[in-house]
C-alpha cells in the first residue's frame, strides 16, 4: 500500500508564499481573491505533502487500482488516501479530491453528481452504491471503494459495461404499439393508474449495479439480468402498447435465460439507488408467463 | 478512418433527436460521444417542455412569452419556429412511448412554469429529461443507429481557406477513451455539434462534470461565430452544498420562497408583485442574492424554498424525485422541512451561432442543444424551453444535414452590411490565445488543405502531435489547479452581479491561467481510459469559453435579462437591441454586432418592459 503523494507537493512553493506576505493593507477583491487563492495552495499542498498520519477529522479511502498498461499498478491493488472531511461529502466527492490533489492518474467516470447519469455505480464497502449519493457520514471508516464486482475491469474503477449494454438490447428497449395513435397531435391515452404502475420501472439510469449484484447473473452469462427484465416490464405493462405486443414481451422474457432464472433472492431490490422494486417485477412478469401459458391449455 | 453521411457529436438530447432525423431521411448516420448516451446531461433536466398543445393556448401566446422572456434579445423567426414545432415533436415524444404525467383523460398533463401566460409546460413528474433521453435513446436502438460512445471528440477537420466563410467542415478526430487510439471520422454531408452546456466554467452549477463546452469551443477555434455568451442563467433554486437543482416545477405547484425572517420577500420587498415565485429566473435569482446581501439570507448563503403545505399527495405525485434530491444531498426532508436554496449558473444562453436550420457559418457543420444559438433564448430563457429547443432545432439539423429541404433560413449567419464592430473596448489584457500560431487552431489558413479526406488525414495528424506533447512532458502544472483557478474566478467575478472591476479582474486571472496552460502536463502516462488527459483537453475549452463569456459581459454596458450591470442599471434599447459576436480570427478574439430580428411572421415584437 501506498500513499499517493506527488514529490514536487511536498515542498512549499517560495513563490507563492511571497505573494502571500506581499499583500497591500488597502486590498482590491482581486487582490483578496489571490491572497485566498494561494492560501488555498498552501492548504493543499499540505494536505498532499501530511497525509500520511491519519487525523481524525480525514477520511481514509482505500481505492482499488489496476492499469494493465502501467508497469507497476498491472498487479491489482489498493491505495490509501486521507481526504479531509467535510459536512456533506459524498465518495464521489472524496474520490475527486483525491484524484485532483494526490493523483491525477485516479480514475473513475462520473458525470451528473446527481443520481441520475448512473456512471459512478461502484462496490463501496462490500455493497453497490452511486458514489455520488452515498454520505460518507453514512459509512465506517475507512470506506473501501472498489469496482462493480463480476464485471470486467477496465482500469482502477472503471468496468467494461458492454455486457450490461448488451442485455439491455436484447429485449427490444424500445415502445412498439400495435396501431397508430389517432393523427396528428394526438398522443395515446393512458390511464393515471397505469402510468403509476409502470412509473418506477422507468426510473432506471442503468448504473449497472442491480447485475452486479446478482449472484445469477454472475453464473449465467447468457441470464438478461434483473435492469433488463424491469425493461422489458416497463412496456410490457404499459397499456399502450397493447395485448398481442404483451404477449410477444412475455414470450421474450419466458426463456431458459429469462425470468425464470431468477431465484428471488432480492439482492438487485436491495441496491437499486433510484428504488425500483426489481424482484417484485420480475416476479410478476414469471406470473403473467404462467398466466399466458395457462391460456393456451 | 470512419465514414458516415452524418456524424452527431454528443448523445443528449438534441444529439439523439438529430440522429433520428438523420435516419429517417435515409442517412447513414453515427452518433461520437464522450459519455454513453444515457450518461447525458439531458437526464438531469427535471420541469418540462413548453409546447401549446391545448385549446385556449397556441403558438403565438407562446412566442410572445418566449420573446418578452428574452428580453426582445430572441430572434423572431427562431423563436415562432421554436413554438409551431414544439407541439408535434412533443407529441412525437409521446407516441415513442414516453411516459408523461397524464390528466384524467388520459391526456398528457400540463402545468404553470415562470413567465409563461398559459400553463403549457408538458411533463413527466420532476424527471422530464431522464424520461425524454431514454425514450430517444430507445429509438436510435430501434433504428440500429451506430453509437461511438466514450470516444473524445477533440478537434474538427475543417479546410484551410482564409476566410472562415468559405471554410468547410469534412468530418471530426476522436479519441477512444477506452484504447488511446486517435482517429478520423469523416462526414460525408454534415458534423452537428450537440455538445451541451459549459457549466464548468464556474464551481457552482447545476452541470454535470461532463459539461465542458467542447463543441462550442471546438466551432469558436474553427473560425465558427460565438453569440451572446454573456447570458448565462443562474437558476434560483439549487441545493447549497452541491448545486443540484430543485426544478422550477416546485414554485410551478406552489413552492413559496422566504428568507430568514421568514418574509415572502418575492412579494413583502416588491421583486415582483404580480408573479411572485414565479417571475423569470433572472428576477428570482436577484431577489434571493439581494436578500442575502441585505443580511435576510440563511447562513448569509441562502433562502428557504418550502413546499410543505402542498401536501404529501401532491408532492409524491408531481414532485416525488424533489424529494429524493433533498434528502441524499441536503439531508433535508421536504415534508418536514423547507429546503435551502440558491442560484447557481444553470444554462448558457449563448452558444455557437446559427440559423433556424442549424447551420453555421461554416459549410457542412451544424450545432443545436445547448451549444448552440439560434437564438431563441435571447438574454433570459424561460423554465420548461429548453427542452423543446433540443427537439425542435435537433430534429431540423438532422434533416437538413442530411439533405432535405427545409427551404431558405431567415436568420443569417457571419457578418453582413448590417454589422457593427467594436472598437474601443478596454481590457486589462490581450484576450485570446498566448501565441496565434497555436496549434489548436484548427483551420489557420495558408497550408491550402481542402480536399475532404487529406483536411481530415491532416487534423489527425495534429491532434495525435499535441496529445503526444501533452503525454510525454514530465513536469508542469496541472489541468485540475488550473480549473479551479478558473472556476473561482468566473464564479466571483462573471456572476448574478457584475461590475467592470470584477469582470477585469476575471480577465486578468483567465489570461493567467491561459499562460500556465502552456505548462499543462498529463501525469498519467496510461493510453487505457486516460481521464486526465481528456481533462486536460476538456480544461482548455473552458478557458475559451469563460474568455467570450467575460469579454461580452464587459462590453455590454446595460442590464438586460440575466445580464446585470452595476456601473448601468437599465436597459438600453437603443444601444444595445443586438447580439453579441466574436470571433477566434486565429487566435485573437474580434468583438462585433449584429441586430436582433424583431419582426416576426404576422407582427413585430415591440420591446416592452418586463414586469411579473
Amino acid at each position: 500500500m501506498s500513499t499517493q503523494v506527488p514529490e514536487e507537493q511536498e515542498q512549499t512553493d517560495p513563490e507563492t508564499q511571497e505573494t502571500e506576505t506581499s499583500v497591500e493593507p488597502q486590498e482590491s477583491p482581486g487582490d483578496r481573491r489571490r491572497a485566498e487563492r494561494d492560501a488555498t495552495r498552501q492548504r493543499r499542498e499540505q494536505a498532499a505533502a501530511q497525509p500520511a498520519e491519519p487525523d481524525e477529522d480525514a477520511v481514509l479511502l482505500k481505492v482499488f487500482r489496476y492499469d494493465p498498461e502501467v508497469e507497476g499498478k498491472m498487479e491489482p491493488r489498493f491505495d490509501d488516501f486521507y481526504v479531509p472531511r467535510e459536512k456533506g461529502m459524498t465518495v464521489l466527492d472524496a474520490l475527486i479530491y483525491a484524484r485532483d490533489h494526490f493523483d491525477t492518474t485516479l480514475t473513475f467516470r462520473h458525470s451528473c453528481r446527481q443520481a441520475v447519469c448512473g456512471s459512478d455505480a461502484l462496490f463501496i464497502n462490500g455493497r453497490q452504491r452511486l458514489g455520488c449519493q452515498t454520505q460518507i457520514s453514512d459509512l465506517d471508516n475507512p470506506v473501501r471503494v472498489e469496482p462493480l464486482p463480476h464485471q470486467d475491469v477496465v482500469k482502477d474503477l472503471v468496468v467494461d459495461m458492454e455486457h450490461f449494454y448488451d442485455q439491455m438490447h436484447a429485449v427490444e428497449p424500445f415502445f412498439q404499439p400495435e396501431e397508430e395513435s389517432g393523427g396528428d397531435l394526438e398522443e395515446y391515452r393512458q390511464t393515471r393508474d397505469n402510468r403509476e404502475k409502470i412509473k418506477m420501472s422507468t426510473r432506471c439510469i442503468w448504473c449497472g449495479a442491480c447485475m452486479s449484484s446478482c449472484n445469477i447473473a454472475a453464473g449465467d452469462n447468457q441470464y438478461l439480468g434483473p435492469a433488463a427484465i424491469n425493461k422489458a416490464y416497463r412496456f410490457a405493462m404499459d397499456e399502450r402498447e397493447g395485448e398481442n405486443m404483451k404477449e410477444h414481451r412475455l414470450n421474450v422474457m419466458d426463456q431458459e435465460h429469462g425470468v425464470w432464472r431468477c431465484q428471488t433472492q432480492f439482492s438487485c431490490t436491495n441496491v437499486c439507488p433510484k428504488d425500483i422494486p426489481l424482484t417484485e417485477h420480475i416476479q410478476e412478469l414469471k406470473r403473467e408467463a404462467v398466466k399466458q401459458n395457462l391460456k393456451f391449455w | 478512418m470512419h465514414e458516415h453521411d452524418v456524424l452527431v457529436i454528443g448523445g443528449g438530447g438534441a444529439g439523439l433527436r438529430a440522429a433520428i432525423a438523420a435516419h429517417e431521411e435515409g442517412a447513414d448516420v453515427a452518433i461520437v460521444t464522450k459519455l454513453h448516451p444515457v450518461r447525458s446531461h439531458t437526464g438531469a433536466a427535471e420541469g418540462g417542455i413548453n409546447a401549446a398543445l391545448r385549446e385556449g393556448d397556441d403558438w403565438e401566446l407562446h412566442a410572445y412569452d418566449t420573446m418578452k422572456g428574452s428580453d426582445y434579445l430572441g430572434d423572431a423567426p427562431a423563436i415562432e419556429t421554436l413554438a409551431q414545432d414544439s407541439p408535434g415533436e412533443t407529441i412525437q415524444l409521446e407516441n415513442w412511448g414516453m411516459p408523461f404525467s397524464r390528466e384524467d383523460d388520459g391526456r398528457v398533463s400540463q402545468r404553470p412554469f415562470g413567465g409563461l401566460s398559459f400553463a403549457r409546460t408538458t411533463y413527466a413528474g420532476a424527471e422530464t429529461g431522464h424520461h425524454m433521453l431514454h425514450t430517444m435513446y430507445e429509438q436510435v436502438v430501434k433504428r440500429g443507429i451506430q453509437v461511438y460512445d466514450e470516444w473524445y471528440v477533440s478537434n474538427l477537420a475543417v479546410t484551410d481557406h482564409d476566410d472562415p466563410a468559405d471554410r468547410e467542415c469534412h468530418g471530426v478526430v476522436a479519441y477512444d477513451i477506452k484504447t488511446g487510439k486517435v482517429e478520423g471520422f469523416k462526414a460525408r454531408n454534415g458534423v452537428i455539434l450537440a455538445t451541451g452546456g459549459t457549466g464548468q466554467v464556474y464551481d457552482h452549477t447545476t452541470n454535470a462534470v461532463a459539461n465542458t463546452g467542447d463543441g462550442a469551443a471546438m466551432a469558436y477555434r474553427a473560425g465558427v461565430p460565438l453569440e451572446d455568451m454573456e447570458f448565462v442563467q443562474f437558476h434560483p433554486t439549487t441545493l447549497p452544498s452541491t448545486g443540484v437543482l430543485i426544478s422550477e416545477g416546485v414554485r410551478g405547484e406552489g413552492g413559496i420562497l422566504y428568507n430568514s425572517e421568514g418574509e415572502r420577500f418575492m412579494f413583502e420587498y416588491g421583486y415582483a408583485n404580480n408573479a411572485g415565485e414565479l417571475a423569470s429566473r433572472d428576477v428570482v435569482s436577484r431577489a434571493e442574492l439581494t436578500e442575502v446581501n441585505a443580511g435576510r439570507g440563511v447562513e448569509d448563503e441562502y433562502v428557504y424554498l418550502d413546499m410543505r403545505h402542498l401536501g404529501e399527495e401532491r408532492i409524491t405525485d408531481r414532485l416525488e424525485n424533489i424529494l429524493h434530491l433533498a434528502r441524499d444531498f441536503e439531508g433535508v426532508d421536504g415534508l418536514e422541512e423547507p429546503m435551502p436554496v440558491k442560484p447557481g449558473q444553470h444554462y448558457e444562453m449563448g452558444g455557437i451561432e446559427t440559423d433556424e436550420n442549424g447551420e453555421t457559418l461554416i459549410d457542412g457543420l451544424y450545432a443545436a442543444g445547448e451549444c448552440a444559438c439560434v437564438s431563441v433564448h435571447g438574454s433570459n430563457r424561460l423554465g420548461g424551453n429548453a427542452l423543446p429547443e433540443l427537439i425542435v432545432f435537433g430534429a431540423r439539423a438532422g434533416r437538413h444535414a442530411a439533405g432535405k429541404d427545409l427551404g431558405e433560413a431567415e436568420i443569417t449567419t457571419g457578418k453582413t452590411s448590417e454589422i457593427e464592430e467594436e472598437t474601443d473596448l478596454e481590457t486589462p489584457v490581450e484576450p485570446g490565445a498566448v501565441t496565434t500560431t497555436d496549434e489548436d487552431v484548427a483551420a489557420d489558413g495558408g497550408a491550402a488543405v481542402v480536399e475532404p479526406d487529406e483536411t481530415v488525414r491532416h487534423t489527425v495528424e495534429r491532434e495525435r502531435t499535441r496529445i503526444e506533447e501533452l503525454m510525454e512532458k514530465d513536469e508542469g502544472i496541472q489541468h485540475a489547479e488550473l480549473r479551479e483557478d478558473l472556476q473561482k474566478s468566473m464564479t466571483e467575478n462573471v456572476n448574478v452581479f457584475r461590475n467592470e472591476e470584477g469582470l477585469k479582474q476575471a480577465l486578468e486571472d483567465i489570461r493567467e491561467v491561459r499562460e500556465a496552460y502552456q505548462d499543462v502536463y498529463v501525469n498519467d502516462p496510461s493510453r487505457t481510459f486516460n481521464t486526465d488527459l481528456i481533462h486536460t483537453i476538456e480544461t482548455q475549452n473552458l478557458i475559451d469559453l469563460a474568455e467570450a463569456i467575460t469579454l461580452g459581459a464587459l462590453a455590454r454596458d446595460e442590464f438586460r435579462g440575466a445580464h446585470w450591470r452595476q456601473e448601468h442599471q437599465e436597459r438600453k434599447d437603443d444601444e444595445w437591441l443586438k447580439h453579441t459576436m466574436l470571433s477566434w480570427n486565429d487566435g485573437s478574439p474580434e468583438l462585433w454586432y449584429k441586430p436582433v430580428i424583431l419582426e416576426g411572421e404576422a407582427k413585430t415584437y415591440e420591446p416592452k418592459e418586463r414586469s411579473y
